[in-house]
């Protein structure tokens, strides 16, 4: 305890740095992986930030909101918070943004708590990382959002027994309990289930294995990348067919990029995701077309982060008058509520986490292009996996 | 005649072993950071750990002619070591340091069984192989290691009680440099020592080496165990000044980054590893503040420069116009 | 059929690949002992040749495939020519260098051009397809790499046992300073030989998009891989960089399939197993 004094008086000193809204600046420091293999989820996300700034302008009450992009090059939590601390000390940031991966973002909640920084989480997808500052908001997800919901809908729908597989590390992990929660709780049972390595390119064996359990449906937990497609072309390979084995997932095995590489073999998966760029919404409708516009590609789950995110930073601001304490910025977040390109979404007042509608789609051929076609919808899900905060 | 050249092999250590201006010069430079930009200060305990593992792999690569592609690995078992010990409760930094370089260096002894009896190619593979397996290992021991998410609940108490680590890194920086110099003041030790000939000998001709009577692989063994708790005691002070640890402390990046950053700076000099993480880490600052998405492209550039223009790194260069300059009459 | 043999066939497959994009690597090693750790890049270059050929000027996918291998080929042969002969008497460590660089550089380059998504190719439908053969399936596309790769390593061999240039590729890789003293020019045959080498890992690009994928970071991903292989099976020999593929694929595929917990652990436990058994590699002359 009188370490945090010395330590906050310290801060206090050295915050000669004075905040840069003093002066007629805010200045926002995104800490992201702009390179490396997660640097395509990051750019995305860097667009979201680009195009709310563009439509809405970057000045605010008088003052101009200025980004600092730091790049964190991957999974590297000691220079996600060298980061975090020099865009703070260095070049004087009043709010902290951006954090695709939850170790970084961990790391990056240390400096938000200790600096008393506003920070929003642009992406990271574990429970915890909410928990882990009492100045940080998210705008993305979390995976147990995603997937319990999905679970509990999988048993609805009629399926009784599912083998589930997922991906050896921390979110492919939660997928797994979070929708093995889900759907047991529903009733259902789990006939087996596996984990393939991180960086696996041969889904033959695993899938395999999967097809001699003979469930209803096999549940895939998949990060983005090459590994979405391979799943889909190997289902097809070994004759599963999504239309008799449902196949269910989290948004990134349908994403567009992989729909594009892996063709037909995609018809018929079932996925939960919080958004997708042919999501029939007016406000989404100008969202693509001005995303495509300006960036030639379309937007993704990892955009809208970027983009609610400033949106909150705006709102709040707008709250505050201005003010970038964070405490000020905290409060006026809390409880936000908005419609967002993806559809209504809010703030939890307690939690400080996202609060969205989860879309069951399937993957169906609309003329010439595969598209996720929402039917199904789980409104005002909550992360149901929080724990108590710790700060 | 005789005394004369008993006493030879010893004066030849002696007059190695004088502290040359230079390095004099040097060492008060680590200290300019603190006055002149306090700024990057966190920047500069992250250059001071990358140099401390930078050195603890010149000792085995540039000094013995070990090759490792693995290093990490004992970069990463003092880093979690260090974490684990505060997680449990026991945040002293010095102590913790004292218990990573132990369980480091047990973990090198253990493993310096297999490095010492290859070379070349498989040695490189072998100690690649290691250190991937090591990796999958801590993944699948989540519930030591904390896995993906990295280990939570590390908290260093203040050094000697009164040193807390402060937002600036003014704490940071002064405990990863004296880490730095004063195992750097025992591996100069050891270097100019007898033992550190006879390491300098296998390097060059491994195979001699046996019939002068001096055993390669306790030699070996003895070194590469050294090196590996400097790495741990390095793995651990990233641990404590930073608070977290997470896989990659143990991956492949790590080891890959700490070989290239030894042979810009120029192996077999001791000082090699530090100038090395100095630039490249330096330069990968800059390059990626200038151009976040791109900056790969920059650092590349940059070691194709190192390399064409200063082959036997930057040290190796500067001994070169050193010389050069010196020879004029 | 037990449904193993059809995992253990796309474990052939995978193996196939790894050593279309090995066996170059293993025989300029073996041949110069140049490490050329942008083996991989020139892989990519051919992977996105084939991309831009497709997507962009709407080639079909056979006709590209020779057009990667040229590719990388005259792309190596600049880049040995003008630039790597300067390190082959160097040091290990600064071709180590020099070449990270090279790779680092082709990777912002290639993001810069192509972007960071994965890049997706049609491939006509009766390659997607699969043959329904006495209860297990069988890729087309995996057929179609088994039979190239096979039929290019019948040509390699034939080429090294049966040619005059197979004759001279064998003597520098044996013993390069008697292969110059008998008036072997090595330097040539070594800048024909990394042409050759670099445009077949252009080829395996090129046939890795449809069961890989393809993104900048491929370079890197797969020189791990490649160098698990060549140490495996012995620098310098086609042969063992294909017994090593083989017995690394499938035992990877077998070991996910019986243990799917052992994961990723089996294939480095085997490498290292086997280089302590045999340091030189299965085949390995040195």
């Amino acid at each position: 305890m009188r370490g945090c004094i010395v330590a906050i008086a310290a801060i206090a000193a050295a915050s000669q740095a004075a905040p840069a809204a003093a002066q007629g600046t805010i200045k926002v420091g995104v800490v992201m992986s702009f390179s490396g293999q997660f640097a395509d989820p990051g750019i995305q996300i860097d667009n979201g930030i680009k195009l709310y700034m563009k439509q809405h302008g970057d000045r605010f009450a008088g003052k101009k909101i200025e980004i600092i992009r730091k790049d964190n090059g991957g999974i590297a939590p000691d220079v996600a918070k060298r980061l975090s601390q020099e865009v703070i000390v260095r070049d004087g940031a009043d709010i902290l943004a951006g954090y695709d991966l939850t170790p970084n973002a961990l790391a990056g909640a240390d400096v938000s708590a200790q600096a008393k920084r506003f920070m929003v989480d642009m992406n990271a997808a574990t429970s915890i990382v909410t928990t882990k500052s009492p100045y940080m908001v998210r705008t993305s997800f979390t995976v147990p959002q995603l997937n319990e919901p999905l679970g509990g809908w999988a048993y609805k729908s009629g399926l009784r027994k599912i083998y589930t597989l997922v991906s050896d590390f921390g979110p492919g992990r939660d997928g797994e309990a979070a929708f093995q929660k889900g759907f047991k709780d529903a009733g259902g049972e789990i006939v087996g289930a596996a984990r393939y390595p991180v960086a696996n390119q041969e889904f033959g064996p695993f899938l395999q294995r999967a097809k001699d359990a003979a469930p209803d449906a096999i549940y895939i937990w998949v990060p983005g990348g090459p590994q979405p497609a391979i799943i889909a072309k190997t289902l097809k390979e070994l004759g599963i067919d999504p239309a008799k084995t449902k196949i269910l997932s989290q948004c990134e095995l349908t994403q567009e990029e992989a729909l594009k590489s892996m063709g037909d073999a995609g018809l018929g998966i079932i996925t939960g995701c919080h958004y997708d760029y042919k999501h029939n919404s007016r406000m989404n409708k100008d969202f693509v077309g001005d995303y495509r516009a300006e960036f030639k590609r379309d937007p993704d789950m990892f955009s809208v982060g970027g983009y609610d995110g400033m949106h909150v930073i705006y709102e709040a601001l707008k709250k505050t008058n201005g003010s970038t304490d964070a405490a000020a910025l905290v409060a006026a977040a809390e409880g936000m509520s908005w419609e967002s390109p993806r559809g209504p979404m809010s703030i939890n007042a307690l939690t400080r986490d996202v609060v969205q509608t989860v879309y069951i789609r399937r993957v169906e051929k609309v003329g010439v292009e595969l598209v996720n076609v929402e039917f199904d919808k789980i409104d005002n899900v909550k992360d149901p996996f929080k724990g108590p905060p710790q700060h | 005649m005789a005394a004369e050249t008993i006493a030879g092999p010893h004066e030849f250590l002696h007059a190695q072993a004088r502290w040359h201006w230079g390095e004099i010069v040097f060492w008060l430079g680590t200290l300019l950071p603190f006055v002149l930009v306090p700024d990057y200060l966190v920047l500069a305990s992250q250059v001071a750990i990358a140099a401390l593992f930078a050195l603890s792999l010149d000792l085995i690569l540039g000094f013995c002619g070990i090759v490792s592609l693995g290093h990490a690995a004992y970069f990463g078992v003092g880093a979690y070591t260090a974490g684990l010990v505060s997680k449990w409760g026991w945040g002293e930094p010095l102590t913790g340091l004292a218990t990573a370089a132990f369980a480091a260096g047990l973990f090198g002894y253990a493993t310096s069984f297999v490095v010492a009896r290859f070379r070349h190619l498989a040695l490189i593979m072998i100690t690649l192989g290691l250190g991937l397996v090591l990796q999958e290992a801590a993944n699948s021991a989540s519930w030591l290691t904390g896995g993906f998410d990295g280990l939570q609940g590390i908290h260093t108490w203040p050094i000697f009680g009164v040193l807390h680590f402060d937002l600036y890194g003014y704490t940071a920086y002064g405990y990863a440099l004296a880490a730095l110099f004063l195992i750097f003041l025992l591996a100069r030790r050891l270097i100019h020592s007898p033992f550190g000939l006879a390491l300098r000998g296998i390097r060059e001709n491994g195979q001699r080496m046996p019939a002068i009577g001096a055993s390669t692989h306790s030699h070996i063994r003895t070194v590469y165990t050294i090196a590996a708790m400097i790495a741990g005691i390095a793995g651990a002070l990233l641990a404590q000044t930073t608070e977290t640890v997470s896989l990659e402390a143990l991956g492949f990046q790590r080891s890959a980054d700490v070989l290239v950053m030894l042979i810009v700076g120029g192996t077999g000099r001791l000082y090699g590893g530090l100038v090395g993480a100095a630039v490249y880490m330096v330069a990968r600052d800059q390059f990626s503040g200038l151009n976040p998405q791109y900056w790969y492209f920059w650092i590349g550039l940059l070691l194709i420069a190192v390399v064409t223009l200063l082959p036997d790194g930057i040290l190796g260069g500067l001994t070169l116009v050193a010389r050069r300059w010196r020879a004029k009459p | 059929m037990p449904p193993v043999f059809g995992v253990l066939f796309d474990g052939f497959a995978y193996g196939m690949l790894l050593f279309l994009l090995s066996v170059g690597l293993s025989v300029t090693l073996g041949m110069m002992n140049f490490v050329n750790l942008a083996h991989c890049s020139f892989a990519m270059l051919g992977g996105y040749v084939t991309v831009t050929l497709m997507n962009a000027l709407g080639w079909p996918f056979f006709a590209t495939l020779p057009v990667a291998f040229c590719a990388a080929a005259a792309a190596s042969g600049i880049l040995e020519r003008a630039f790597f002969r300067r390190f082959y008497n160097g040091g290990e460590l600064e071709q180590c260098l020099l070449t990270i660089g090279i790779v680092f550089v082709s990777i912002a380059a290639i993001a810069y051009i192509y972007g960071t998504d994965q890049q997706p190719v049609q491939l006509p439908n009766y390659l997607r397809a699969s043959l329904h053969v006495a209860g297990l399936s069988f890729s087309v596309y995996r057929l179609f790499l088994i039979g190239i790769a096979l039929m290019i390593t019948v040509l390699l061999v034939v080429t090294i046992e049966n040619t005059r240039f197979g004759a001279r590729v064998r003597a520098a890789v044996n013993n390069q300073r008697m292969a110059r003293g008998l008036g072997i020019d090595v330097d040539r045959l070594f800048a024909i030989t990394f042409a050759l080498g670099s445009g077949l890992a252009g080829l395996g690009g090129a046939l890795a998009i449809e069961m890989v994928g393809l993104d900048p970071s491929f370079a890197l991903t797969y020189l791990i891989y490649v160098l698990v292989v060549v140490s495996v099976g012995g620098l310098g020999s086609i042969s063992g960089s294909f017994a090593a593929a083989m017995v690394l694929g499938v035992s990877d595929i077998a070991g996910k399939y019986y243990v799917p917990a052992i994961g990723s652990f089996l294939i480095y436990l085997v490498m290292i197993v086997l280089i302590m058994w045999r340091p030189a590699g299965l085949f390995g002359r040195r």
